[in-house]
Order: structure tokens, then sequence, then C-alpha cells
């Protein structure tokens, strides 16, 4: 969705990151959020919604509308806006398939 | 360690001088911060950004800079800075605010909370607006803040208001390809306006730059669509298109990113939760929190400033943290109310100066009836739960009479956002279908916690034998 502007630098530097979506590489920028740099994937939806199953994505990027609610690095429910890239940090997308039967590793994405 | 005297929620411009103000009287005062760095959203990113060399092109504008002087002030201070820390409960009596940071709990009690955690872009509810592509115009500045970014694809801006009208500049700066600028502004809304232009005339910068935003627009070939109704956003799985009607004329136009923007509204999270006395903004049609000209709820011993107690923007927001604090610091006896008043004096004329230019504002960018109160059945209301005002009707005619009893009958503001996104709709349709005022018709009961907080992190909450309450 997104490239970064030549004129843009941060303070600090921005070293960039590897991080996975749902065990894909994808590459970022140390302080991108982890929203942003799920906005540069394709398709880039964040979750799937529990009562549809309808893809999802960022909103508000401030953390108020709550859309982008992943499961960073084993903890789920995570605003993604809110939380800063790290190298080798592990992103998932929730999907909340509803299921009575009992099957492995059921609510990770399978591509 | 000695006891906290001031507790300040949010580091934006009216907390970042709140808490400054406070320090400076020698006051022992906590800042709570969710943002990694500090400078709220408008001054977003502004101690971390590099400041475009005078000759290179500067698309967040001399205005942004500004927040560099906030955030040095907040550096050089003995101010007890937290960033990265969620508050997920308050109370009011004794004051103590609950947070979380680095994965663990604390309570800190204190003797006096301000609450600065400003404001947020009203939820712009159209059909499609759910759809992956669908942002605020404020996310994408905050991109552009945040990540250095340049958008890529058609984008398309639709609704009202100054930021609107700032993010459309800025993304020309980007040289983004902007398919249409869509206007939700009517005709009688400058008619209506007009009667407060004397008065903002005592504003003149800001008109200025307002009317060189509208030039700057015009002067750049975007196709502009006024008096626009009937928006929907139309997309399989992500957004495609939007279609509307402009003049009564139909139109359609394919994008990748539609960037929705009809103002701003206080945030009221904390404050409700508080279950401090509120009133109705008639014009921008928005709840505030009841406050004394010194920033005090009808709590005593919560204040609140910014953009939370009222939207004034950022110049207002830095001086009524000052205000604020003035009267903490006197309250708490480190000065006395006469050096209070005195100190506090050119302050509040410097305030009011700044709310010069909110009248024409408010009057001119008022949201469309059908974004405040959408009548599409197919128009999806509660976000997190997926209510359309379809059913949300339905439960009306059921009857259901409140906001409460409509979470009970559909979940409707059950979800993750507890609300923020669907409140100030569900108000409005309620208060429509039952002929009712929004005021009687009230709003949504707010219970801690107020931000996802994990088992784990509750588990370690003990309070801070460091910091007694006493």
């Amino acid at each position: 969705m997104f490239s970064r502007r030549p004129d843009w630098q941060r303070k600090n530097g921005a070293l960039p990151v590897m991080i996975t979506l749902d065990g894909m590489p994808v590459e970022a920028f140390e302080g991108d959020s982890v929203a942003a740099a799920i906005l540069c994937v394709e398709p880039s939806y964040t979750r799937l919604t529990p009562v549809r199953g309808s893809r999802r994505a960022p909103y508000c990027m401030m953390g108020i509308c709550f859309e982008c609610l992943m499961e960073i690095d084993g903890v789920p429910n995570r605003q993604a806006c809110m939380v800063q890239v790290h190298d080798g940090m592990a992103v998932r997308r929730q999907l909340h398939e509803p299921s009575f039967a009992i099957e492995e590793d059921k609510n990770h994405a399978h591509d | 360690m000695p006891m906290t005297d001031v507790i300040v929620v949010g580091a934006g411009p009216a907390g970042l001088s709140a808490a400054a103000e406070a320090a400076t009287y020698g006051l022992q005062v906590l800042l709570l911060d969710e943002q990694n760095h500090p400078g709220g959203q408008i001054y977003r990113g502004v101690s971390e950004n590099v400041k475009p060399a005078a000759s290179g092109i500067d698309i967040l504008g001399e205005d942004y800079w500004r927040g560099r002087e906030l955030t040095d002030a907040l550096h050089d201070s003995n101010v007890e800075y937290v960033p990265g820390s969620t508050v997920w409960t308050a109370e009011n009596d004794p004051p103590a605010i609950g947070y979380m940071v680095g994965g663990r709990s604390y309570l800190r009690p204190a003797r006096h909370i301000i609450i600065a955690t400003g404001a947020y872009e009203r939820p712009v509810p159209i059909p499609g607006w759910t759809l992956p592509g669908v942002m605020t115009a404020g996310a994408a500045q905050i991109l552009m803040k945040s990540d250095g970014a340049a958008l890529n694809g058609r984008i398309i801006l639709a609704g009202s208001g100054p930021l609107l009208m700032l993010v459309t500049c800025q993304l020309l700066m980007t040289g983004a390809n902007i398919a249409g600028l869509l206007e939700t502004t009517r005709a009688r809304h400058y008619l209506s306006a007009s009667r407060y232009l004397p008065l903002a005339l005592g504003a003149r910068k800001l008109l200025q730059k307002g009317l060189s935003m509208r030039s700057t627009i015009k002067a750049s070939g975007i196709p502009i669509y006024p008096a626009v109704t009937a928006m929907r956003g139309n997309g399989a799985e992500k957004f495609e298109e939007i279609s509307f009607k402009s003049r009564g004329r139909s139109h359609s136009l394919s994008a990748d990113l539609l960037l929705l923007h009809e103002g701003v509204v206080p945030q009221v999270h904390i404050s409700r939760l508080l279950n401090l006395q509120h009133e109705w903004h008639r014009t921008q049609r928005y709840w505030k929190p009841v406050l004394s000209e010194w920033g005090v709820t009808s709590s005593e011993k919560i204040s609140i400033v910014g953009d939370g107690g009222g939207i004034d923007g950022a110049r207002a927001a830095e001086v009524g943290g000052r205000i604020a604090a003035l009267h903490v610091i006197a309250s708490l006896r480190a000065i006395s109310t006469e050096e209070r008043d005195k100190i506090a004096a050119p302050l509040f004329s410097q305030k009011r100066k700044e709310k010069r230019i909110r009248p024409l504002l408010d009057h001119l960018y008022r949201p469309p009836e059908e974004i405040l109160c959408p009548t599409d059945p197919d128009t999806v209301i509660c976000r997190c739960e997926e209510v359309d005002v379809r059913e949300i009707r339905e439960c009306i005619r059921s009857g259901c009479e409140g906001p409460n009893m409509l979470k009970a009958y559909s979940r409707c503001g059950m979800g993750p956002c507890q609300g923020r996104m669907c409140g100030l709709s569900v108000s409005e349709i309620i208060a429509s279908q039952r002929h009712k005022s929004v005021e009687k018709v009230g709003y949504y009961r707010v219970r801690s916690p107020i931000k996802p907080i994990p088992l784990s992190a509750l588990a370690t909450l003990e309070p801070d034998e460091d910091y007694p309450a006493s």
C-alpha cells in the first residue's frame, strides 16, 4: 500500500527488520508498527471476523477501531497498530473459524 | 517513594504541557502514554522524525514541528514518563490508574488525575466501510508521520473538515494519485457558518491556512465532487470502487484506497468509565465531559484537558493543559489561589483567542445527517459484532429502549472496541427511531478493562509498595 518517501528520516535511523506473517517473511523497518508492516503485504488483511468470516484491515491506525487485532509472538488479541516490529517477530492472523471439530492448528492460516 | 501528586494520561499537547507545568512547581508527576513516543496524534513522531532541510519539501508543515518544543520540554523535566503504557482502569476516589507496560500491570494512586487522551476521528458508517482498503484520513496521515509513507495506488478522499483538506494537500505533496475528493459539506453549511466569520477573523492565520489549502487543492486538478450523498463502498474482498451522488447525479469511481473523514470527537472512554457527568454538543453531535473553566470534571480530583474535553485544537490544548495544571498545583497547595489566578489570567485570554475559529468550523463542517444516523439497512454499525442498521432497527421495534438494552438484544457494542466505533451512531439511531433526544437516550455504560489485558498481567497486579495510597 505504500513505499517510503526518499526525504523521510528517523533520528535514530531505521534499520530493516524481518518479521513473519503466518510464517511468510515480511520486510519492515525498526520503528514501524506491525499494522503498518502488514499494510505493505498483499492481501493486506489482519483478521477474519468471528461472525461472518469477513476480511478486515486497519481502519484508524491509532488504537480505537480494534480491526488490527493479531496474534503477536504467541500472544493473541494485540492491537498491531500499537506494537512496534522487532527482528524475528512472529505475527499471525486470527481467523476465528467456528468449529466443533478439534483439529490441529485450526486457528492459523494454511497457505 | 513519595505519593504521586498527579497522574497525567496522554502525551499529546495537552498532557505534555500539563505534566511539564506541574513538574515545574515541584509536583511528582507520572505521565502515561499508550504510544511509544510522545506527541499524541497531532505531533505524532515529532521527537523521532528528522526535520527536512529548509530547501527540501516539508510535508508535515511548520505547525507540526512546534510539537518538538513540547517533547523537548518533557525530556528536560523530571516528569516520570512511561511510554507504551496502556491504561486499563481508573478510579475516582481515591484517584488511581491501572496501567500495563512490558507485560506487567500496576495500580498507581495519586492525589489528582488529569486525563488528556484527546480525540479520535468520528466513525463514518457507509455500506462497505468495513472492507480492507477503507481507512480514516488520519490513518493515512499516521502512515506519513510515523512510517514515512508515500501511499500507492488510486486514492479517494471523502467527507468534510480541515483534516480532510490537510491530508489531501499532504498526499499531493508526496505525489499521490488522487482520483477524487468527495465533499459532503452542503451549501447551507456555508450560509450558517458565515455569521461566525467576524469572530473567526480574529484567527486570521488559521483562516489563511484554510483558504490556501483550498486553493492548492483546486489548482491540483483533482476531480472535486460537491454536496456528496449516498456513498457506498463496493468490492469483493477489499475496497474497489465507490458509488455516490453529487448534486443529484450518480457517480462511480474505482480506486485502491478510500480515506474517510467527518471531523474528530472527544474520546470519552475513561470519563465514562469514571461515571463523570457528560453533555451533548448540539452542533457537532458528540459527547463531552462537563468541565469547569479549570478543566475539573464532576469529580473534584479528576480533570480533563485537550480535545478530550471538547474539540478546540492543539494550541488551545496546550494552554488548557497549563490552566488545569495550575489549578491542581494550587489545590495541592504548592501555590496560593491568588498566584494561580495571576499566572492563569493571560492563559485564559490566550485560550479564548485560540478558540475564535471554532464556531465557524463547527458550523461549516457539520457531519451529514445520513452519516450521523445511517438509514441504509445494509450499513454495518457495530463493526466488531457485525450488527447492521436493519438489525438495530428491528431491536428497537421489539422494544429496545437504549444503548445498553441494545447490547443485550444484539451484542452491538459488546465487541473489543467497547462501543468506540458504534456508540455515537447507536445513540443517534435510537433517538431518531424513538423520537427522543440523544441526551435522553444516553450512551453505553463502560466497564473496565477498557483495553485488552492478558490474565497473566492481571495476575501480577499488586498494590505498588513503593507508592502507598495514603
